[in-house]
This record gives structure tokens, C-alpha cells and sequence, in this order.
């Protein structure tokens, strides 16, 4: 699906990713876990296109394209899904609105015909019930007025109508109480698929209790520097992020 | 993702669509102005005396007057020598009384902007608007009479007006702007040439959505409509002007006056789609839209709404106005106002309350794009009868880029203790993580700039009447236009 080859990325000049491998197949979940300002978000902003991060050496290839050369409305038609850890607000402009005018573009791009008003809230509606968002959020201005829970909801809502083939997930466990992590979390795990690949990245542990992942990667210092399964994850709570650091 | 600086260079290269010049033989006066022009326009047009008694009272109270200079706009001294007060496609001394005498060329025009003045063609769609069109300084067609005409409204050309309903428009002319109001209104009084005029009588509901579109045309021509439009007790419409112009190097001069009056339980809607060429990315060219609006709300729980889209012009000075004098009447105002590259923009509205439980509404939102200036300025005046009244003012501005201003000038006078008055106002710049979030949802940066500006607008689009959203969104479309390069 996506292979990142020795990454090494600046921000403001500043280098934070220090030369980054990463190798994700279809239907695995993947967490990346690290420390703060390890590069996290850094990495995920940098494979959905956002602006301000320069890419000084490697590479990534996703669906053996070159996707560093996509601008982010190709890579979102392309499959590639970024759950915000801050979703903006938006005001004005209806939730449903917005993500039909998403799902044409992309339609368009793959050369399939525009979905009918009809058949859109059909499906909308469907994917509503996946997170539990009540059907009211569908009319109401993008995130305006919503409450954290709510926004992180909204954003795997979106996921689900998008049906991305990879998604990343920065930091939506963060603010969530006990019962919103369930039901996102419940959300996400509906939505995996042998055909899909999805990207975590947390600072905790909890999130995965909810969503099992098949590898978890440490990021420290711009550089994954331990690969495992879920108990590394169990480790890495037990012991501490120095604990890896030392026994590199 | 672009920059904001690439956005802005986008954002300048936006194409005007309604640029074009109609080669047709014009009957165009020599550019001047004395009181033989005005005789002159008044011979045209086989007025009665009163009314070139009118015109000639109003230029020799404009000779003495100064042009203002308060407004926040900054453009060389117009010549007033320098402009033609008078252009006719030929021949239309007396107008033509069907579409078959009207020029195919004017035809052709109309329908290039979109605007059918053939009834059938209207018949066929779902629109049910009757249009009267004024090129340059007369009327070209007004369509949809007979069946105006069976519901006793009256929707002519001012100047068929005053030939056939010289009471009416006795009785109402310069009674909401008089001929001294300003500077601009007294020059329109003395030269006016042609314009609207809307009678609804008393207890009717226009069975139909009226609509005028004027177009400036000739060269170093000024256009100087007058709309008068009464709407009796307990009548309602609902009306919208359009405005476009041609590319030109040269500024031309639009001095409008419109008035509105209505009686007790009256409402009338007036919406505006301003399109006049704003001149091209360096400031040559354009139109001066130094209009003025009023509309006086005389009858108890009569009602005005002003709703504009103004997306044109070099120059803009316009203050739509509601006198609410009635007791219980509302004025509302609801604007959008785009400027890009080098237009000034110097709009917003008065309400002035002088009847009990008085409300009015004012919602403003500016966008500005380019070295483009905008400012709002905005009267609020609660006279001392106005018990109760009360006011609700929001001003949204949104920049897009650093090289754009936008400006907020809110007056408030109050005379009663009992009156509420409440101001919002939010300064904001189109946001780039709005942006991305939008692109990554798979919406083009260009799509992605018109949905956020189009939100920001929604207040003041939904209430447009849903004949014309579609054509307000089209437009904001087109002058945001470019936004991928």
C-alpha cells in the first residue's frame, strides 16, 4: 500500500524527520507511538500534503505511485484519509455538503458518475449509525459548535463515507472520554477491511485496548527505532519511552 | 497546497464575463452639461413642465454643492464636462411598444448576459420574473405587461411613467431622496434618464418576481437610472436589479437614485446584483457606483428588506436606507460585498427609527482579496419617539491575502432610553488549515476557497430571492474565479 523509504523532512528549517522507513500492507492496522514532538504528526501531515513541511530526501510510494508528487485533493481521491487531531471548524458550509462535493470530485477523478442527491443521504445516513452520530449533525455547519467528542466522531464518519484505502489517524483518541472512545474506536474497527490499511498515532496505550493493532512502531527522534506486536505497546507503558531509547 | 500569495495572483487574473461591447448606432448627446442638456433630455423624452422645472431646480441646487469626500475611497476628480448625459440605441426616441421593434443586436445583448427578454423563453423555464431592460440611458423592452397589467400592477419604464401615470409619480418622485439630498442624488435629479417605476395597489401581491438589469454600454457615457417603487397598503414585491457594464480603460460614472415607499402592512423585497465592470488588475478602468437608496417606511408594520450581492464597480459609495416612520415597521440589510484587486468599496446602510417597536436588522459580511479596501459604514438612529425599537448589527470581514483592508465606521445615535441596539463585528482571513481540511477531503483548491467563502456568505444568500442564489453563487463563483492556476 505505502512504503516510506529514509525519510528526512524539515519544518521552518528545523529537521524532524531523520530518515524514516515504513511499510504498510493492505489490511494490516499499524500504531506509531512516540514521545512528544517525535515527528507524529510531522509524519502524517507530510502523507496527506498538508503545507509548510519540506521533504529533503526519500521517498514514499503509495499504490506504486510517487506520492509525494500529488497535490492533496489527488491523494484524498487516491484513498489516502486523514482523521484531524484538531478538525477545523467550518462555518456556514453544511457537513453533508462538504462531503458530497468530496465524494463527486473523487467519483470524478475515477471517471464514475456523480452519486444523486438521494442515494447520497441514503448512504450518509448508513454511515451515520457506524460512530452513532445523530442524523441532526448531518445539517449542521462542518464541526461548528460541535463538542471534542463529537468532532472526532464526525471525522471517522467521514472516513466511513469516504471508504479511503489508507487512514491515518492522528491522535483521535486524545479528549475523548471513556464511552467516545468506545464508540469511535467501535466505528474504526467496523471499518477495517482486508482491502484497507489503517495508521495510528497515539501517545497512549488505551486506544489500542479498542483497536487491536497488527504492528506497533516507536518514533523517537524523527526515526521509527522499534518494530513489534501489540505487547510492545504493553511494554512501552510499563517501561517508558527510555526504556527502548536505552536498549537500541 | 498554494500559498495565499498564489491565491491572490489567481485571484487577480479573474475574467469578467460580461466585458463585452455591442456595436449598435447610438444616439448619444455630446459630452456637457448646462441647462440646455438637461432641456435636452427632457425634449427627448416629451416631458411636461413640471418635471424639467424639477430637473432644472435640482442641477441649479447641485451647482452649488461639493462632491463628499468622507467615504474611504480614493480616485481622481470627475470632469462633469467630460460626460455624455444622454445615449439611445436607435431608434428609441419614444420606445418600442413590442419586442419585435427591438434591435436583434439588444437582443442578442441580453441574452449573451443571460437575461431572456422573450416571455416564451421564460414560459418554458421555472422562472416567473418580469424584466425590464435599460441600455445606456432608455428602456429596451419590459416584459410580462398584460399580465401585470390584470393584477392592477404597474411595472414600467419611469419615463412611460410620467407620460402615462403623471399623478403617481407626481405624488412620489423626490419624496424619499429629494433633489438636494447629496451630491450624487441632486445630479442624478437634474439628468435622469430612465429607470423603473413599480406601483403594487393597495391589498395586491405582485403575482410575479420584477426585475430590471441595466447595462452601460456607450463610451463616455454616465448612467443615471431612477427606480421609484410604492407599494400601497398591504401590497407586497419583490424586485431585483442586475448591472452590468463593458470592458473599459476609461471610468464611468453610475449615479443612481433609488426610492421606495411603503404604506401601512406593505413589504416590499429589493435585491441587487451588482456586476459593473471593476476595471482590470491594475485599477484602469471601471465603473463609479455612487448610488443612492432610501426607502421610507411610512405605514404601520410595513416592511423593506435590501439585499445586495456586489461583486463589480471601481468605485462603490452606496448606503441602502430604511426610514422606519410607522409603528411596528422593519428595515433589514443584508449585504455581501466582494473586492479584489484594485476596487474601493465604501458601502452599508442607515436605519433611522422614528416609529414605536421599530426593528431593524443589519448583516454585513466583506470579502477582500487583492489591494483591495473595503469598509462598512453603518447609521443607526433611534430618534426620540422611537420607544422600544431596536437594532441588531453584525459586520463580518474576511480578507483573503495581506495586501487588502477592510474597515468598520458604526454610528449609533440614540434618543430613547427604551431602544436596544446590539453590534457583532469579526475580522477573520480565510484560513489555510480550512483549506487543507477541505482538499483533503477531495475538494479542489478552488472549490475549496468557493464553499468557505460561499459559508461565510450564507446568511445573506438565503435570504436572496431562489430565483436569484443561483445567480448570486454563479457570480461569487466567477470573481473568485482562478483560484487554480
Amino acid at each position: 500500500m505505502i512504503v516510506i523509504k529514509d525519510l528526512h523532512a524539515t519544518v521552518g528549517g528545523k529537521e524532524i524527520l531523520k530518515g524514516l522507513n515504513l511499510e504498510v500492507n493492505a489490511g494490516e492496522v499499524h500504531a506509531i507511538m512516540g514521545p512528544n514532538g517525535a515527528g507524529k504528526s510531522t509524519l502524517s501531515n507530510i502523507i496527506a500534503g498538508r503545507d509548510g513541511y519540506e521533504v529533503t530526501s526519500g521517498s514514499i510510494t503509495y499504490k506504486n505511485k510517487d506520492l509525494l508528487e500529488m497535490s492533496p485533493e489527488e491523494r484524498s481521491w487516491e484513498g489516502v484519509f486523514l482523521a484531524f487531531q484538531y478538525p477545523v471548524e467550518i462555518p456556514g458550509v453544511n457537513n453533508t455538503y462538504l462531503l458530497k462535493a468530496g465524494v463527486n470530485a473523487k467519483r470524478k477523478h475515477l471517471g464514475e458518475e456523480e452519486i444523486d442527491a438521494i442515494d447520497f443521504m441514503t448512504l450518509v445516513r448508513h454511515k451515520a449509525k457506524i460512530v452513532e452520530l445523530d442524523p441532526s449533525f448531518l445539517a449542521r455547519s462542518v464541526n461548528e459548535g460541535f463538542s471534542g467528542g463529537e468532532k472526532k466522531r464526525n471525522e471517522i464518519f467521514q472516513m466511513a463515507v469516504l471508504e479511503p484505502s489508507l487512514a491515518l489517524l492522528d491522535e483521535t483518541d486524545s479528549g475523548l472520554d471513556i464511552d467516545a472512545l468506545r464508540i469511535v474506536a467501535g466505528g474504526v474497527n467496523k471499518l477495517r477491511a482486508k482491502d484497507n490499511a489503517i495508521v495510528m498515532v497515539t501517545h497512549y496505550q488505551r486506544l489500542l485496548n479498542y483497536i487491536e493493532p497488527d504492528f506497533v512502531h516507536v518514533l523517537s527522534d524523527g526515526q521509527i527505532i522499534k518494530t513489534g506486536d501489540k505487547s510492545l505497546a504493553l511494554e512501552l507503558e510499563e517501561h517508558g519511552y527510555d526504556w527502548v531509547k536505552e536498549s537500541k | 497546497m498554494a500559498s495565499n500569495e498564489e491565491i491572490q495572483k489567481e485571484l487577480a487574473g479573474r475574467e469578467y464575463d460580461a466585458g463585452f461591447i455591442t456595436d449598435i448606432d447610438s444616439d448619444t448627446f455630446p459630452p456637457g452639461l448646462n441647462e440646455d442638456v438637461i432641456r435636452g433630455i427632457s425634449a427627448k423624452k416629451n416631458e411636461p413642465q413640471w418635471l424639467l422645472d424639477w430637473r432644472l431646480e435640482a442641477f441649479r441646487h447641485w451647482l452649488t454643492m461639493e462632491e463628499p469626500t468622507w467615504a474611504a475611497v480614493d480616485y481622481e476628480p470627475t470632469d462633469y464636462q467630460s460626460i455624455s448625459y444622454y445615449s439611445a440605441p436607435k431608434p428609441a426616441d419614444s420606445g418600442p411598444e413590442s419586442l419585435d421593434e427591438v434591435d436583434p443586436k439588444l437582443l442578442e445583448t441580453y441574452e449573451k448576459l443571460g437575461i431572456p427578454l422573450r416571455e416564451q423563453e421564460f414560459l418554458a423555464g421555472v422562472r416567473n420574473i418580469a424584466v425590464d431592460a435599460v441600455f445606456d440611458s432608455v428602456s429596451v423592452a419590459t416584459t410580462f405587461k398584460k399580465k401585470l397589467t390584470e393584477a392592477g400592477v404597474i411595472f414600467c419604464p419611469i419615463s412611460e411613467a410620467v407620460r402615462d401615470y403623471p399623478e403617481l409619480v407626481q405624488q412620489y418622485l423626490g419624496t424619499v431622496v429629494p433633489q438636494g439630498d447629496n451630491f450624487f442624488a441632486a445630479l442624478n435629479s437634474a439628468v435622469f434618464t430612465d429607470g423603473s417605476f413599480v406601483y403594487i395597489p393597495k391589498g395586491v401581491r405582485c403575482p410575479m418576481e420584477l426585475s430590471t438589469y441595466f447595462r452601460i454600454n456607450a463610451l463616455n457615457t454616465g448612467q443615471f437610472e431612477r427606480t421609484l417603487i410604492v407599494a400601497a397598503e398591504g401590497a407586497y414585491v419583490s424586485y431585483l436589479e442586475g448591472c452590468t457594464a463593458p470592458m473599459r480603460d476609461e471610468n464611468q460614472l453610475h449615479a443612481a437614485v433609488v426610492e421606495l415607499v411603503a404604506l401601512d402592512d406593505a413589504e416590499i423585497k429589493y435585491a441587487t446584483v451588482q456586476n459593473w465592470y471593476p476595471g482590470d488588475e491594475n485599477g484602469v478602468g471601471g465603473i463609479y457606483n455612487f448610488v443612492t437608496k432610501r426607502a421610507e417606511c411610512r405605514g404601520v408594520r410595513s416592511k423593506v428588506s435590501w439585499t445586495q450581492v456586489e461583486t463589480g464597480s471601481a468605485i462603490t459609495w452606496k448606503y441602502p436606507s430604511c426610514v422606519l416612520m410607522g409603528d411596528d415597521s422593519v428595515g433589514e440589510f443584508h449585504s455581501v460585498a466582494v473586492t479584489t484587486n484594485c476596487q474601493q468599496a465604501d458601502t452599508g446602510t442607515k436605519m433611522i427609527h422614528l416609529g414605536k417597536n421599530t426593528k431593524s436588522t443589519i448583516i454585513s459580511k466583506g470579502i477582500s482579496a487583492g489591494r483591495a479596501q473595503q469598509s462598512y459604514r453603518g447609521l443607526v438612529r433611534m430618534g426620540k419617539g422611537a420607544e422600544n425599537a431596536r437594532n441588531y448589527t453584525q459586520c463580518d470581514s474576511l480578507l483573503l491575502g495581506d495586501q487588502c483592508g477592510a474597515h468598520t465606521f458604526p454610528y449609533v445615535e440614540v434618543k430613547n432610553a427604551t431602544a436596544t441596539l446590539e453590534h457583532e463585528a469579526t475580522t477573520s482571513k480565510i484560513n489555510e488549515d480550512q483549506l487543507f481540511y477541505c482538499q483533503q477531503r477531495g475538494l479542489s483548491e478552488e472549490d475549496a476557497v468557493n464553499m468557505i467563502v460561499n459559508g461565510f456568505c450564507k446568511d445573506v444568500f438565503d435570504v436572496l430571492p431562489m430565483e436569484f442564489a443561483v445567480e448570486a453563487n454563479r457570480l461569487m463563483e466567477i470573481s473568485l474565479e482562478g483560484s487554480v492556476g
